[in-house]
């Protein structure tokens, strides 16, 4: 059975690529469907709040980004849609009733999500100012609920739970335990909190080049302390989280934390490796930590930490090398956002200004890259540290695979789709930015202009907003 | 074994989502079909525009019905769902690269400066948007054909390249121009573009002519390949039939007589095709796959079933109230895109002046309504001919 199952996997590569590639793009996007409308929110509603024109600009050019992210992401979720089916219809066929229900409660939240986007985004000319700020809150809302939901099916795969399966069939289901299997918890947290690192990150990454060009003024300062203020706040949350999380699944997945971690022997003293490549039972090139796995699993180098000699070798997941080296960049690059974080925190807290030092900016810039990579880096060990498994320890990849004999020809055409999608989510924003600047380079410079005697402002469907009103919060982080 | 009740109802508010999805999303497909065939750049600006503007901030929420669809058949009927994404996984990969192309198309088309480009975009959105339909309809033609195996072994082209199946992709594509020129005649008149109203108007009266045609050949077709949903569509569902028959001759009479009625035109389009849906539906029934696959065989336990039926009271209260918004604040025309910075700096000038309500054209001509009135009896003697029971095989 073993053997036959490790044949028929290699059947199964296209069809984990396509899944892998299609899954690795959209996540991106979901990440700024999630938390781009927060960040909007917060700058609009500086901008209305205190009469600031340069909040107000960014805000309505975020949401003219957000327009084509959302786009692009709502395009890509389908594939995900599509793909459940057209690649894995035994899982589908077999569990559809099960991994089924969190998919249909997500629906509801994508639904939300999608009209009030349509309101958001095509409110700003004629809805009040207020009326358009909460036309954005239940996109904020449903954004979260929506990860909650896709976020729960996927944790059921590690966590199966909620159902009774008689002669290979399901016979009942529990719908409420399928949803909040025993992973949910904390593969929800963690993807929240992921998806407002990347977004924010991200974003004050764009506007650090800005800063390190030279453009200091308002319009580039706060373009870069809304969204870094919001990431670097859910940074120090995510690294608690994943220190949990990794306990977690030292009890719940032995196999794939030992893959994590590279144990391959059930111990007491167990190492913890950093870096290195594992070669015929080897570590190459790594350092190891005595005993310090242990200590971080049970918080004793007495703790026995079980290796990936427990199960026989084709229930073991391939590409451990990949995986640790996955776990580690993950690791290591939330490290390195989290102190990035407490560097700008520290400064605020004691200067009561923004930190704009090249040797800050430099690497604030990569911060966004840095949020995806460890992102991805972390789906590569949830996704390919359960393997064999498509439903931990209940199915195998390759009996939910499909039969159909296209998924090569549609791996190569999903390859070059998203080549062009990239091209357009990185490409339109960049043309739209480009393009700002020539039309109005006099509006982003224009600082600390409040809404100002333009007669523009004094129709009845913007009405003037309050001017500066004194600080109502600590909600604007740079007030000169 | 008969079916349970919780299966029932969840196939019916599978039927009720799918309407839906045929309805907007269809419009919106069908749009991009008009936007394809608008002509050269110049001559197809104006109804282009209207397209544009008119689909663009609702496209989305249009398309999540697609999304319920998939999940509700995963979730309650998955051997159905395998069976169908296994099988047809040709047309299906099709269709969803057409979906893929519009949304590149709608991302790239608002940015894109250079005229070349500009073109090169809508053309890439507007062919995305024949594809998509008509390869949902060969799939839809395979499920009612029986064609799609219940255990597939890998694709199955025969399924989906039967006569029937293929006739059903093109009424889907001229069934979504049909109700989306009806539509944007209203979308026209609310703008007050009396060109673009009459424009559509005759586009829609040759999309309706065309639609019924196609139906025509599909019936005739299917009382060959599905004897069963045949027999069905001509017994029990014959009502509902009749009824989208009756409500397509309407728009076209309401086309005709100028009678531009807001709600009263797009109900009935609405009837027409959301009747024709249920029908199908009503004529499967008890199969998933006719004769094949049977529905109590097919769905999933109860207790699935009724979390979908609570999602889908869910959704009703919590979408419903959003959609509604959405369309309000739509049709009061409140949302519009702004392209460029001016653009959003003029909305601040915005005069809050929506020009007043014209006098709305009035009257139609007594004779013009006369002749409707006769014509529309005499097609629903017709149909009533045609399909009484003497006439059945």
């Amino acid at each position: 059975m073993g053997a036959v199952a490790h044949v028929l996997a290699v059947d199964a590569v296209p069809a984990r690529s396509q899944m892998g590639s299609s899954l690795g793009f959209h996540i991106i996007l979901a990440c700024f469907g999630i938390a781009f409308a927060a960040v909007t929110l917060i700058a609009e509603w500086i901008g209305i709040r205190r009469g600031d024109a340069a909040a107000l600009l960014l805000a309505r050019r975020w949401s003219k980004v957000m327009a084509v992210l959302v786009a692009v992401g709502a395009v890509s979720g389908t594939v995900l849609s599509y793909e459940m089916g057209l690649l894995w219809p035994g899982l589908m066929g077999r569990f559809g009733a099960a991994i089924g229900f969190p998919f249909s409660v997500e629906g509801i939240f994508f639904f939300l999500e999608a009209i009030f986007v349509g309101v958001y985004l095509y409110g700003w000319r004629r809805l009040s100012p207020w009326a358009h700020w909460w036309s954005g809150v239940p996109i904020v809302v449903a954004g979260v609920l929506g990860a909650l939901s896709v976020v729960a099916a996927n944790s059921w795969m590690n966590s199966p739970a909620g159902y009774t399966l008689r002669h290979g069939k399901i016979t009942s289901v529990d719908p409420v335990s399928v949803f909040f299997n025993a992973s949910t918890p904390y593969e929800t947290a963690h993807m929240v909190l992921a998806a407002y690192m990347v977004t924010g990150f991200v974003v004050a990454g764009v506007y650090a080049v800005g800063l390190l060009r030279g453009r200091r003024d308002r319009y580039h300062r706060l373009g870069f302390a809304v969204p870094f203020t919001l990431a670097g706040i859910a940074a120090p949350l995510q690294v608690m989280m994943g220190d949990i999380i990794a306990r977690f699944i030292a009890h719940n997945q032995p196999v794939k934390f030992a893959a994590m971690e590279y144990v391959s022997t059930t111990t007491r003293n167990a190492a913890e490796w950093v870096g290195g490549i594992l070669l015929n039972g080897h570590v190459y090139f790594g350092a190891a930590i005595p005993a310090f796995d242990s200590i971080l699993v049970g918080f004793s180098p007495h703790t026995r930490v079980i290796g990936w000699d427990s199960v026989p070798a084709a229930q073991r997941p391939p590409l451990v090398t990949l995986i640790h080296l996955s776990f580690d960049l993950m690791v290591g690059l939330g490290l390195f956002l989290f102190a990035l974080a407490a560097w700008q925190g520290w400064w605020w807290w004691f200067h009561r200004r923004l930190l704009v030092t090249a040797w800050f900016l430099v690497p604030a810039a990569l911060g966004g890259v840095a949020a995806v990579a460890a992102m991805e880096a972390g789906w590569v060990v949830t996704e390919v540290g359960r393997q064999p498994w498509i439903v931990y320890r209940v199915m195998l990849v390759s009996d939910a695979v499909t039969p159909s004999r296209g998924v090569p020809v549609t791996l190569g055409v999903i390859l070059a789709l998203y080549a062009i999608l990239t091209v357009v989510s990185i490409g339109v924003p960049m043309i739209m930015s480009r393009r700002w600047r020539q039309e109005s380079p006099a509006e982003e410079e224009a600082d600390q202009v409040p809404y100002g005697p333009s007669p523009a402002r004094a129709s009845p469907a913007r009405p003037p907003v309050r001017p500066a009103v004194p600080r109502a919060s600590s909600g604007g982080p740079d007030t000169p | 074994m008969s079916p349970s009740s919780e299966a029932i109802a969840v196939a019916v508010i599978l039927f009720v989502v799918i309407a839906a999805y045929a309805l907007f999303g269809g419009a919106d497909f069908g749009g991009g079909i008009w936007d394809l065939l608008a002509g050269s750049t110049g001559r197809g600006e104006a109804p282009r525009a209207l397209i544009d503007e008119s689909i663009t901030p609702v496209w989305e929420a249009n398309h999540v019905w697609l999304i319920f669809i998939l999940v509700l058949l995963w979730t309650a009927f998955p051997p159905a769902f395998a069976a169908i994404m296994t099988a047809l996984f040709v047309p299906l990969s099709l269709s969803l690269l057409g979906i893929v192309l519009r949304g590149v198309g709608f991302a790239f088309r608002h940015t894109a400066q250079q005229l070349r480009l500009r073109q090169f975009t809508g053309a890439v959105f507007a062919a995305a948007s024949l594809i998509t339909p008509f390869f949902m309809g060969t799939v839809v033609g395979a499920v009612v054909t029986g064609q799609v195996p219940v255990h597939p072994a890998g694709n199955v082209l025969a399924a989906w390249t039967s006569p029937t199946a293929i006739l059903t992709g093109f009424l889907f594509v001229v069934a979504c121009a049909y109700v989306s020129a009806v539509f944007l005649v209203l979308e026209a008149r609310q703008r007050r573009h009396q060109d673009l109203v009459r424009y559509f108007s005759l586009r829609a009266a040759a999309a309706g002519v065309v639609t019924g045609v196609l139906a025509g050949g599909t019936f005739a077709e299917l009382s060959v390949s599905s004897p069963y949903v045949f027999g069905r569509l001509t017994g029990i569902a014959l009502p509902l039939v009749a009824i989208s028959i009756a409500a397509g001759v309407a728009v076209l009479g309401m086309l005709w007589l100028r009678w531009y009625h807001a709600v009263g035109l797009r109900v009935m389009a609405a009837i027409a095709v959301a009747t024709v849906v249920w029908g199908w539906g009503l004529a499967q029934y008890p199969y998933l796959f006719p004769t094949s696959l049977p529905l109590a065989a097919g769905s999933a336990p109860t207790a699935s079933l009724v979390a979908l039926f609570v999602v889908a009271a869910l959704a009703v209260l919590l979408v419903a109230p959003g959609f509604a918004l959405l369309y309000y604040l739509q049709q009061r025309r409140l949302l519009t895109a702004a392209d460029t910075d001016t653009d959003l700096r003029l909305a601040a000038q915005w005069e809050q002046a929506l020009p007043g309500q014209p006098t709305a054209a009035r009257a139609p001509a007594e004779t013009r309504m006369a002749t409707a009135l006769v014509l529309a009896m005499l097609a629903i003697r017709a149909i009533k001919n045609v399909f009484s029971p003497t006439h059945r095989p």
